[in-house]
């Protein structure tokens, strides 16, 4: 792979498609927007189409090219192209009392799953093995369910202390079956067996998916004579390479927020400030710290089904540009409903019949759009829904503040012209250069991270020795992700003591940090053969019976 | 039988377990989802009232024991219930004829249920504490006297322990270190009793209130914070958001505290909470406004679900109530047991509606 110079940048939300090319000095050399389309392969190739038509650019130049999307939760809700998953746990004798998928919705089990087991094995918190692993077991089923199985999904309990389990288990699956994707639940979610084994399962049900968007991705550069190396953002703002992005697609999964905060940061040279990203039809507010999204301690439901994969903790509010206003019975309606992005029609300002949030910050003087006259004879309704709009916003970003004091607020997004200069408890709202662009250039500035979360226990190396070994690993995993391993850090660093035991085991969470590397494939290795070195390592050290 | 616990009802009890859990116990969610496939396998369990069992009917009190984080990885396999009960009756040498749960607060509310229905017994409409505590001995049944012993314990491999204790302290020692090596978590039974017993000994009617706290919480249209609070004659201490969490884990508890600060009405308030896996204490400006034993419940201001104290977070728009205890742990033991001194407060317990009373 070649030395960074210009980037790419894609985001995919729900209303655009927004792509930005930055050159090696950080700057915006172009930028472009096109409405998304249903099946979102064209909107990608549209914006990327569109932004190297840009007089400024030399498409030779672009090196890599990062993309973002949402694109993967709307598959689950609308169980479309989803993979059809063989779904192991390993955990038996344990765990019988809540069977695989028992609280998913019957429809999106009946879509995903071709079968379920929960084999004996797992591990014990301590790192013991909980029982030993059945393998004849794992290969009976195999051999029952493997001929309709698009995939594996392996979920071994305590994974997170140890997952040599998991790694054995994958190996008998390629014994059995061959090539197939594989997921394993400690590359993919933390404590909390149910929640990480639904997030393993997802993750082999979007494999799919993920492939239709790299190839798209690829094709439509490829249309232009292009090879750059391709990333994909993830939950954290960070990037992964295409072929992580492969096997681990459900990480990628709250990608949209994440690259504007981390947009919104870069933009304003900011590393800790509240963010507010105003699309066509909806509101994040997010908060930034040490650059990266904060996240959220709980966890999410995707298409009802509970995962506890970190996502940006963001408040979410049905407030956009395109947010249609009409009065009703208890007088001003604002929202839910949107006009998306047909709002180049039907807003008041650009010619069309319907009120919108756009329209009102016109009539108040906030937006200089359109034919301004038209939004004369609704002025009262629309200073009445912005009004009522300013409260919901400012309640929204009350919900994240930590701290009583007056913060700064970004305000990035195609919609944030409906955002007020004067929100209480806010000392200053900050407009960016490119705010309309910011998640797109959040894609493309993004770093490479690799993270650890496990339960440790403090053993003869004391807890420094501990601590250094997540360290080492969470170093490992960000240039295995693609990282230059000169730029490597931690910046971020969690203990937590397990509560009502006696004994000396923390939850550590460490998540490192670094730039775009040179070869990610290399290290990919190194990192594999860390594993099973890791797996050696972990070897119970008291028997079972 | 007073009624069957289908999968409805049974949600509404999880909702309500939350509520009595007083921050602690542990997320009810586990629990319920080992109920509802339970039931779904092998029938709904029968809620009976202790009026309702012969005198001399034996009662088995049981639940989890250990480290919450243990218990949303390994979770059980399901037959523990159904083998603490096989080695009470072998011990005793009595037939085990309902389930009671040891603490109705958190997940220990439901877990009996997934038990009960496996093994085809009714629960016992009582339990031995009407919210959460952390340790064995901080039960009804220790207050009235009855020995903890035989206490059995369990893994889900078949790994079995028969305890007998000279007190509900050492019984709380010895199956705290037992817990650990099982690996963090186990399934136990403690202060067995007859129906006889048990109806002066426990909290009773506490599965048909956590029941109806969760029923009155979703059938109440636009308010179930009130609606809750008048249900069961709570009292609102403040209406706000979290503004501030400290927590840490020290000798095998969390510990810490919570800001509430109020808004609307309330601006200009601010609530702390000082908690020990449960919410113990509720002070304003050095004031108190309820302490254990009486339950001090952090909702959901929109939705009136309960949350625990390792989900409070920044933020959280949240309605902090307290109401009173069983009359029981006001007694003299009880307020030794579980009063505010029990947890190393050195302040006397005053009930929440004197309290409330003072202040009005």
């Amino acid at each position: 792979m070649p030395a960074p110079d210009c980037r790419l940048g894609i985001d995919v939300g729900g209303t655009n498609t927004d792509a930005v090319i930055m050159d090696n000095a950080d700057r915006v050399i172009a930028k472009a927007k096109v409405p998304c389309t249903p099946d979102i392969t064209g909107g990608i190739t549209a914006a990327i189409d569109t932004v190297l038509r840009s007089p400024a650019v030399k498409p030779q130049r672009i090196t890599h090219v990062m993309l973002g999307t949402t694109h993967a939760t709307n598959a689950v809700l609308e169980r479309r192209k989803l993979r059809r998953v063989a779904v192991i746990r390993l955990g038996g004798p344990a765990t019988h009392s809540i069977r695989p998928m028992f609280e998913w919705p019957p429809d999106l089990a009946d879509a995903v799953s071709v079968g379920a087991t929960i084999v004996d094995g797992g591990i014990e918190f301590d790192g013991r093995d909980l029982s030993p692993l059945d393998t004849d077991a794992i290969a009976r089923f195999l051999g029952r369910v493997g001929d309709a199985a698009q995939g594996v999904a392996i979920t071994s309990v305590f994974a997170p202390v140890s997952p040599r389990h998991e790694l054995l288990a994958a190996e008998i699956v390629k014994r059995e079956l061959g090539e197939v994707h594989v997921s394993l639940s400690h590359e993919i979610g933390s404590i909390g067996l149910l929640e990480r084994e639904n997030a393993t399962i997802l993750n082999g049900a979007l494999a799919g998916v993920a492939r239709d968007v790299a190839d798209a991705m690829r094709g439509a550069l490829a249309a232009h004579q292009l090879r750059p190396a391709t990333f994909f953002a993830q939950n954290d703002g960070t990037l992964m390479s295409l072929d992580h992005a492969l096997r681990y697609p459900v990480l990628t999964i709250g990608s949209g927020p994440a690259n504007s905060i981390r947009g919104a940061a870069f933009l304003t040279d900011t590393p800790d400030s509240l963010v507010v990203d105003v699309g066509g039809t909806s509101t994040d507010v997010g908060v930034l710290v040490n650059g990266f999204p904060r996240e959220s301690s709980l966890g999410v439901e995707i298409g009802g089904v509970r995962t506890n994969f970190r996502m940006p903790d963001l408040v979410t509010i049905a407030l956009g540009g395109g947010t249609e206003i009409s009065r009703g019975p208890d007088g001003v309606r604002v929202g839910p409903h949107s006009v998306g992005y047909l709002i180049q029609r039907d807003a008041l300002v650009f010619g069309g019949q319907i009120p919108t949030l756009t329209d009102g910050a016109v009539a108040a003087g906030r937006a200089a759009l359109g034919e301004p006259q038209r939004v004369v004879p609704y002025r009262q309704l629309l200073t009445e829904a912005l009004g009522r709009a300013d409260v919901m916003l400012a309640d929204a970003i009350d919900r994240m503040k930590t701290s009583k004091g007056d913060r700064a607020l970004i305000a990035v997004g195609g919609g944030s012209i409906l955002v007020s200069d004067r929100i209480p408890g806010i000392s200053e709202v900050v407009r960016p250069e490119h705010f309309d662009a910011a998640n797109a250039v959040g894609a493309a500035i993004a770093s490479v991270s690799g993270q650890v979360d496990r339960i440790f226990h403090i053993g003869p190396a004391g807890r420094q020795g501990m601590l250094d070994e997540a360290c080492d690993e969470a170093r490992e995993r960000a240039v295995a992700a693609g990282a230059d391993p000169r730029t490597v850090q931690i910046v971020e660093m969690e203990e937590i003591p397990l509560a009502y035991l006696n004994s000396p085991a923390i939850r550590v969470r460490v998540k490192a940090a670094g730039a775009l590397g040179g070869v990610p494939e290399q290290h990919l290795h190194a990192h594999l053969a860390r594993q099973t070195r890791l797996a050696a390592l972990t070897e119970p050290t008291a028997p079972s019976e | 039988m007073k009624r069957l616990l289908d999968p409805d009802t049974l949600r509404a009890l999880a909702r309500g377990c939350a509520v009595l859990g007083a921050g602690g116990g542990g997320d009810p969610y586990l629990g319920l989802l080992q109920a509802m496939q339970a039931t779904e396998d092998f029938g709904p369990v029968a809620l009976v009232d202790l009026d309702d069992l012969p005198d001399d009917a034996l009662i088995m009190p049981c639940g989890g024991i250990g480290a919450p984080t243990v218990s949303i990885e390994k979770i059980e396999n399901g037959d523990e219930g159904a083998r603490l009960r096989d080695h009470l009756e072998y011990v005793t040498g009595r037939k085990v004829a309902a389930v009671m749960a040891c603490e109705i607060g958190g997940a220990n509310g439901l877990l009996p249920i997934a038990w009960a229905a496996g093994m085809g017994l009714p629960l016992v409409d009582a339990d031995g504490m009407g919210r959460a505590f952390p340790e064995v001995p901080q039960v009804t049944m220790h207050l009235a006297g009855i020995s903890p012993s035989p206490a059995v314990m369990t893994d889900e491999r078949g790994n079995l322990i028969v305890f007998r204790a000279i007190s509900g302290h050492w019984m709380e020692r010895l199956e705290r270190a037992a817990a650990v090596e099982f690996g963090g978590a186990a399934s136990s039974t403690e202060f067995s009793l007859t129906a006889a017993q048990a109806r002066g000994a426990t909290v009773r009617n506490s599965v048909s209130l956590a029941i109806r706290i969760g029923e009155t919480a979703v059938g109440a249209a636009g308010h179930p914070v009130a609606a809750l609070i008048a249900e069961i004659g709570a009292f609102r201490l403040v209406t706000g958001k979290v503004s501030d969490v400290e927590r840490r884990t020290t000798r095998g508890f969390v510990r810490g505290s919570v800001i509430v600060e109020g808004l609307g009405g309330d601006a200009g308030r601010l609530i702390r909470l000082e908690l020990q896996n449960e919410n113990l204490v509720a002070l304003e400006r050095g004031q108190i406004l309820a302490s254990v034993p009486d339950l001090i419940s952090v909702l959901d201001s929109e939705t009136a679900d309960a949350i625990v104290t390792e989900r409070i977070r920044y933020g959280q728009r949240v309605t902090v109530i307290a109401f009173g205890c069983d009359p029981v742990w006001r007694t003299e033991r009880g307020i030794a047991v579980a009063g505010p001194r029990a947890f190393g407060y050195d302040f006397d317990y005053v009930p929440v509606e004197e309290l409330a009373g003072a202040r009005a």
